[in-house]
């Protein structure tokens, strides 16, 4: 595998590799100058045909930081079926010869597809509902960071599961590396079948109590029209994280962006369980990390699940050592 | 006529000549409407059957042809009630010309085209038309419904009557549901003026939602809006309800789930003159296929799980499922090659109905090769045409296959216009290699006809 198309295609000693690489890149964020000169020459396009602040930005900037040169194309509230077809769209963008293709789709499967398509590395940065494999990495990263290891730590993933691509990436990542995983939220947003990925199912929040993580997801305003749920008060009611809600022990986090005061209340986000901040902060070190261990393999990009797998290869020639 | 009072095949129209003198020698025929099974020579004379004799036993009129059939299984050649020749309107994905040879290349001696064409078929004009049409490209008998509604807007009746006179065997709206009951009821209460079967697509836009694949764990996995089953299955029984109630008749095309084989089966018990149709696609695949998001596996209805497989081939077994239908969907490139969720659904299926299920039903036992050609006939029954068979004083329609062929399907290319098959790929075994229609070869394989040139 060159690419990161989905959780789905890592073990855990992929995720391990990819957080280790991401602190590792913590230190390069302490300097002054806050580059290292890895993917010096190298064009990495960033293609978003959704809109997004702080995926692609942080994208960007972890490109940035390893000294590539980024070509960004946004298409705002474009879908691939108007105007240029995304394989037309790739056709052209492949003519700079990019190294890696990072892309958002509303559409699943389509950073798959574009795989296909390219010779460039493709980085799936969401698509559709399906997966968002960067976020997972960089809350599995956080949450290491924060609490150790994840094997048998309990965390509840809380809200809108069905329309939410980070859940999906997000108990898959989670149940990798050895957590019990519950999903909880309106019955009209989980959907059926969802057991399959290896989660437990919870229609209240009675038993929050047990969780040691809460995950909590954006609630988009656009499903009240469609009647999953009858009202934002009422799912706050039922399903917001709030300090009466919250234990003492217990982390909170989010994807972002978030709803104050429906999905999490504002005493909650800005106090002293939210891991919120750090999770933007990881990000750009574990993007940083995706795109190292993509590309930095040479000419010929190495498989990512094999990285790591040969003597040596992880530690060595770490990329903080050289100046920028 | 057949012996029975029905139309014949032939007299759909298509371009072919009335057929000629024919010694078909050494096949093994296999006609469970004949109860024939067993190694002969098939003499056709002017397009009709004159005898079947022992093997060895035929003698070639002068001036027929002889087909050196040995090692072949002769069936009573296949009909297909439900093709999209995409004709008129939307030719780059198919044409009646294109179509009808695929059609050919699988055995079929007769197809119905569906309306859901750019225009669509609810003018008595274009029947016309289209009849015109096929009587010059068509390579086999070719009919045509028109639709139930204009415009396939769901909402007024077409003029039925004046497309029955015009030819039109049947009417569908196929591709999109006849959401309103009541509309559904009045086309029923009309079918005792005109005749002619309704073909049904039967899904519940309410239910459907934006789904583009079964409802289920593959689904939730994925995070693609799903169809749950009984989408289709509520819709199966409201008509089936109406259909008791107003003495009339439709068919169920392509059933996808345990819940509609039961649905039809109520109906059916309960007196209603219902008939229900199975593709091989549902027959053969599930949604295991959809994980990888490729849109040669996105249809409508979508493929479903084990147990609705299950279910499926059971209800063919039983009778509660009368005929299969390919529901031949052409679609061009560029509207496959995208996202799954963008895709147009739909899968090209003539070329490899049989092959499909005799490799994956007929071989591992699941199914007899008889009940799968029965099968592959009886949709010419909805349409009050008489089904082929192998038998004396019957329009010849043989479908000449080879069941030890293997091949790649897609691997040479496609008679169709379209690739967008869901078993392009896969090594299938069994292949038609002749197909004779009105005693006339409408297909002969190259390699084969090279045979018996050498």
């Amino acid at each position: 595998m060159r690419d990161l198309l989905s959780i789905e295609d890592l073990d855990r000693g992929d995720i391990e590799l990819i957080c280790d690489r991401a602190r590792s890149f913590a230190e390069v964020g302490r300097r002054d100058i806050k580059k290292v000169p890895t993917l010096r020459g190298r064009t990495i396009v960033s293609l978003f045909y959704e809109s997004s602040t702080r995926t692609s930005s942080s994208f960007e900037l972890a490109a940035k930081r390893l000294s590539a040169d980024v070509v960004s194309v946004k298409s705002a509230g474009s879908s691939v079926d108007k105007g240029e077809s995304l394989r037309d769209t790739i056709a052209t963008l492949s003519a700079y010869e990019p190294e890696a293709i990072v892309i958002r789709s509303p559409e699943a499967g389509a950073a798959a597809l574009v795989a296909g398509w390219t010779e460039a590395a493709v980085v799936n940065a969401g698509d559709g509902k399906h997966e968002h494999p960067s976020q997972a990495l960089l809350d599995v990263y956080t949450l290491i960071d924060n609490v150790g290891p994840l094997d048998g730590k309990r965390i509840w993933i809380v809200g809108d599961v069905t329309h939410s691509r980070v859940a999906r990436s997000c108990i898959r990542a989670f149940v990798t590396m050895g957590a019990e995983v519950t999903v909880a939220g309106p019955p009209t947003l989980i959907p059926r079948g969802i057991e399959e990925l290896g989660c437990a199912v919870a229609y209240d929040l009675d038993n929050l109590g047990e969780a040691d993580v809460i995950y909590a997801l954006r609630m988009q305003n656009e499903r009240m029209k469609q009647s999953f749920v009858p009202s934002l008060r009422e799912y706050a009611i039922n399903y917001q994280i709030d300090g009466r809600r919250l234990g003492p022990r217990q982390l909170v986090m989010h994807p972002g962006p978030v709803n104050r005061g429906v999905e999490l209340s504002p005493e909650v986000i800005d106090g002293p369980a939210s891991l919120i901040t750090a999770q933007v902060a990881g990000g750009l070190l574990v993007r940083m990390a995706i795109l190292y261990e993509i590309l930095a393999g040479g000419e010929r990009p190495r498989p990512l699940s094999r990285i790591g797998a040969e003597p040596g290869a992880a530690g060595e020639g770490s990329p903080i050592g050289e100046p920028a | 006529m057949s012996a029975d009072g029905r139309r014949e095949i032939g007299t759909l129209d298509w371009r072919g000549s009335a057929g000629g003198d024919l010694l078909i020698r050494g096949a093994h025929a296999l006609d469970p409407r004949s109860d024939l099974d067993r190694e002969c020579d098939i003499l056709v004379r002017a397009g009709r059957i004159a005898a079947i004799a022992d093997s060895g036993a035929g003698q070639l009129p002068d001036g027929g042809e002889e087909i050196d059939a040995s090692g072949l299984h002769a069936f009573p050649a296949f009909f297909d009630p439900h093709v999209h020749l995409r004709t008129p309107g939307q030719e780059y994905r198919e044409d009646i010309e294109t179509g009808t040879r695929a059609a050919a290349a699988g055995g079929f001696c007769g197809i119905v085209a569906m309306a859901n064409t750019d225009p669509v078929v609810d003018d008595p004009a274009i029947v016309a038309a289209l009849r015109e049409r096929a009587e010059a490209e068509a390579a086999v008998p070719t009919g045509y419904v028109a639709t139930v509604t204009r415009g396939m807007g769901g909402r007024e009746l077409t003029e039925m009557a004046a497309l029955r006179e015009a030819g039109a065997l049947g009417f569908s709206d196929d591709g999109l549901p006849i959401a309103d009951a009541g509309v559904m009821r009045r086309a029923l209460q009309y079918q005792h003026l005109v005749g002619g079967t309704i073909l049904l697509h039967e899904e519940d836009p309410t239910l459907t939602g934006d789904g583009v694949m079964a409802e289920g764990a593959v689904s939730a996995a994925l995070g693609l809006a799903g169809v749950p089953d009984v989408s289709e299955s509520t819709m199966i029984a409201r008509d089936g309800a109406l259909c008791l109630y107003e003495d009339a008749r439709a068919h169920v095309q392509h059933l996808s789930a345990r819940a509609s084989v039961d649905a039809v089966a109520i109906a059916k018990s309960a007196g209603a003159q219902l008939t229900a149709e199975l593709t091989p696609h549902h027959l053969v695949l599930t949604d295991e296929e959809v994980r990888s998001l490729d849109a040669r596996f996105k249809m409508n209805p979508p493929l479903r799980t084990e147990d609705d497989r299950q279910a499926l081939i059971e209800a063919l077994r039983s009778g509660v499922v009368d005929c299969i239908g390919t529901d031949h969907a052409p679609h061009a490139g560029h509207e496959k090659e995208v996202p799954f969720e963008v895709a147009n659904m739909g899968v090209t299926g003539l070329e490899t109905a049989f092959a499909a299920l005799y490799t994956e039903l007929v071989m591992p036992g699941v199914v007899d090769l008889a009940l799968i050609v029965q099968r592959m006939g009886a949709g010419a029954g909805l349409f009050d045409l008489a089904p082929s068979r192998i038998a004396p004083d019957t329009e010849a329609d043989i479908a000449l296959v080879d069941l030890d062929a293997e091949w790649e399907a897609g691997a040479d290319g496609w008679e169709s216009r379209s690739d967008n098959s869901c078993f392009a790929g896969r090594r299938l075994r069994s292949r038609p290699v002749i197909t004779i229609v009105a005693g006339a070869v409408a297909y002969r394989r190259r390699e084969f006809a090279m045979k018996v040139a050498g």
